[in-house]
């Protein structure tokens, strides 16, 4: 039997070290210090590389497999009946907030509605709804404690992150050196339709940026252009099956120079 | 006003809660095995949740507080309280399990079926299961499963590293047997 030196023993426990740091590394739990140290590990050790491949590959598998059962819609819409008309006790100990949240919604109810009087439109009912229903789910986003259930400024992790969550997919742009920042994404529904809801900032300000599948959508919905609605501007436009519409507060130019990012 | 300050309020629990649906009821079907027992797991998640709201605090993780909610309700049905019953092979606050090293099997492990791997994790004890899931699935943090399981962090990580190791060795056994 041959004796293992003190260099092989120690070069053993320090990939053990490693190894076992990797399942911590994969799941985004090290510290950044943590990180880089082992970052640059795996730069250097093919070993630890490969191992590292592995699990990353069982993650995928388990998050593939894991999302196999599909609810039956009937219980979908049964929950939302019993949730739909309940009052939730928390409107009772947030007032202020409430009632500042329900000045902003009449405001800008009236004022879209104003807007589609005063702008003579093919379908002024519809558009009207249209933008009261996403400025109702744009508003109720930043209301939330959770604005987004995908917290990430990197697209290639809130890109995936809707796979098997919605029924199509779409491109994210790249951001970096403009002045806008992905804070994440959620799944958002119209008309009952799953779509993808992503948040963006541009300085203190919010941008929602809703894309659904265009043939999921009634016909007052499918548009495109810019609508003014005084409190918030809308800016929506159709490609390859899908329909956007990016909605906020930011003045028409924050909007159109988002909206050119996505198209592009 | 009386009405549209119910119609926001009651719309903000929709956009919170209904988003959740498809995740909490995948979990649920994970946790009982059964479709039927699935759909009133969730259905009685979402009544606790609405009775319950006024527990929520603002600003917590309202994602692990609903899965915190179905899991609770799960542990005190029938099935769940079989399940608690089961004893865990190791520990929760041990951490010292071995590391893994790559070997043949183990890429045969990885390309395994599906249907193997899907059969291995519904064989996996409850505790393990559900460990698994939340971070696997629902993309939690240790932090964000440890809220919603209410267990310490560290039994987190623990339980974690064992559920892994087990579902490996698990597969690699159903891999064997379907071997000619």
């Amino acid at each position: 039997m041959t004796e293992e030196t003190p260099e092989k023993m120690t070069e053993a426990t320090t990939h053990q070290s490693w190894i076992a740091k990797l399942d911590a590394y994969l799941d985004g739990e090290l510290d950044s210090s943590q990180m880089q140290e082992l970052d640059a590990h795996l730069r250097e050790c093919p070993g630890c590389t490969a191992e590292a491949l592995r699990r990353l590959q069982w993650k995928r598998t388990i998050h593939s497999v894991g999302q196999c059962y599909v609810p039956d819609p009937a219980l979908r819409e049964k929950i939302q009946r019993s949730i739909s008309h309940a009052k939730p006790a928390w409107w009772q100990w947030r007032p202020a907030f409430a009632a500042a949240a329900t000045i902003l919604l009449l405001f800008a109810t009236g004022r879209i509605l104003q807007q589609a009087v005063i702008r003579p439109h093919p379908h002024p009912v519809q558009e009207s709804q249209m933008v009261g229903e996403l400025a109702d789910l744009h508003v109720a986003t930043l209301a939330s404690a959770n604005p987004v259930d995908v917290v990430s400024s990197d697209r290639h992790n809130v890109k995936p992150w809707f796979a098997g969550k919605i029924p199509f997919t779409f491109n994210l742009p790249e951001l970096q050196g403009s002045q806008f920042e992905l804070l994440g994404g959620r799944v958002s529904y119209v008309e009952q339709s799953p779509g993808a809801q992503l948040l963006f900032r541009v300085r203190k300000h919010q941008i929602s940026v809703f894309i659904f599948q265009e043939r999921a959508l009634p016909a007052g919905f499918r548009r495109w252009g810019e609508i003014d609605a005084r409190s918030f501007h809308l800016e929506s436009w159709q490609r390859d099956g899908l329909q956007y519409f990016a909605i906020s507060d930011v003045a028409p130019e924050d909007l159109r120079a988002l909206s050119a990012l996505m198209k592009q | 006003m009386c009405v549209l300050e119910e119609r926001l309020a009651s719309l903000s629990f929709e956009q919170l809660a209904l988003p959740l649906f498809g995740r909490l009821y995948n979990f649920a079907h994970w946790l009982t095995q059964n479709r039927e027992e699935a759909e009133d797991l969730v259905q009685e998640t979402y009544a606790k949740a609405l009775k319950g709201f006024s527990s929520f605090e603002p600003g917590t993780n309202f994602k692990a507080w609903m899965f915190r909610i179905l899991r609770n309700t799960f542990l005190n049905s029938r099935t769940g309280l079989k399940a608690a019953t089961v004893s865990l092979d190791l520990p929760d606050d041990d951490p010292t399990l071995p590391a893994e090293r790559a070997t043949p099997e183990t890429i045969l492990i990885d390309r395994a079926g599906q249907q193997i791997v899907q059969a291995a994790i519904a064989d996996l004890a409850v505790p393990y299961r559900e460990v698994l899931l939340l971070c696997e699935l629902e993309e939690m943090s240790y932090q964000e499963i440890a809220t919603a399981l209410a267990i310490p962090i560290g039994t987190v990580m623990s339980r974690l590293s064992r559920a892994r190791r087990t579902l490996r060795e698990a597969v690699q056994k159903k891999l064997q047997r379907s071997s000619p």
